[in-house]
């Protein structure tokens, strides 16, 4: 693997680790809601 | 099987996972679902009701990666999908497989969760006939595989409006039909302009089998049945006169835009003008239509 790939492959890895972690923090928060939510119901 | 797609050493980026989704499609599947939750009878939570349009998009979006997973050696060989990531070789197949099982399987689980299980269960269905009934055992066989495609994209207003009510009702059936009828027309009119794609992968689509006459004749045909089709919830008193109005007017001028198409005759370097507006008015048609159905409801009831 060359420099440059590598840096590549970093870069799509670290775009692919913070989209992941949005969309983990996004369906916390939308669980969240949907409980209270319920809840009160 | 041929060795078209390309092997990669590289991680994807989350981009070609988006594309994977059909973010296209998931816009009108998205808005159609809203349509039909906001049309329904009854009041749903917004947060219920925004976890329920999310599922509608999951599923959709989950359904649409099963698919380039299945068709990746057939988008190759066709310009309108070879720039997708499968056949690019930016992603590899199974990976685009497990996203779009684990989309679906998370969309019908928190729609089941959180909002009801027969909307949970009709998302379900609605997934699996795209993925397997249209994609897999239709779409290579029929030229009749449109129509039945059609169902799939039908089903979101019904997912919405059941998410809404907890029940299957007239009223919802008849937007999946709208949808279902509406689908033939607006396709074959793209089909007709990049038929030679079609036939060099090797899909039945109507004009590679059937000929282009007989395609143009369907079209007609199919835009003639949607007029009245999407005049039934009006004339059942299941919406007031904004929508009913709305409906005649846009099957209307879908009716008139269809009749050059169906008495034409393409030739060499044909631009394929009369086409290409009937294409691009039916997305219009669907976007009008269950916008009038949902003003209809806010404003009249």
């Amino acid at each position: 693997m060359t420099p440059e790939e590598q840096v590549q492959l970093r870069r799509a890895r670290r775009g692919r680790n913070i989209a992941l972690a949005l969309v983990l923090v996004g369906f916390v928060a939308l669980f969240y809601a949907i409980t209270i939510v319920k809840m009160l119901d | 099987m041929t060795a078209t797609v390309q092997t990669q050493a590289l991680p994807a980026e989350w981009r070609d996972f988006f594309a994977l989704t059909k973010p296209r499609v998931m816009s009108l599947v998205v808005f159609t679902g809203l349509c039909g939750l906001l049309a329904a009878p009854g009041s749903i939570h917004p947060v219920i009701g925004f976890a329920a349009v999310l599922c509608i998009a999951m599923g959709a979006g989950g359904a649409g990666a099963l698919n380039m997973w299945w068709e990746a050696d057939l988008d190759a060989k066709m310009k309108r999908t070879a720039k997708r990531p499968l056949p690019q070789g930016r992603l590899r197949r199974s990976d685009a497989r497990d996203f779009g099982v684990a989309l679906s399987a998370a969309s019908v689980g928190v729609m089941g969760l959180a909002v009801h299980w027969l909307a949970a269960a009709i998302l379900a269905v609605s997934i699996l006939y795209y993925a397997i009934v249209y994609t897999v055992w239709l779409k290579p066989r029929t030229p009749q595989n449109i129509v039945i495609g059609g169902g799939a994209g039908a089903f979101p207003p019904l997912i919405g409006w059941v998410a809404v009510t907890g029940e299957v009702t007239l009223m919802p059936v008849l937007l999946f039909a709208i949808i279902f009828v509406w689908t033939p027309p607006h396709f074959w009119a793209l089909a007709l302009f990049v038929k030679s794609d079609y036939a060099k992968a090797g899909i039945p689509m109507l004009p590679v089998v059937a000929g282009e006459a007989a395609t143009r004749r369907q079209i007609m045909l199919y835009a003639a049945v949607l007029l009245p089709v999407s005049l039934v919830p009006w004339w059942i008193g299941g919406t007031g006169a904004i929508y009913g109005v709305a409906a005649l007017l846009l099957s209307g001028l879908f009716v008139a835009l269809s009749l050059p198409v169906a008495f034409r005759k393409s030739g060499e370097g044909d631009s394929m003008a009369p086409e290409k507006r009937l294409f691009g008015f039916s997305i219009l048609y669907l976007f009008a239509l269950f916008t009038a159905l949902v003003v209809d409801r806010i404003l009249l009831a």
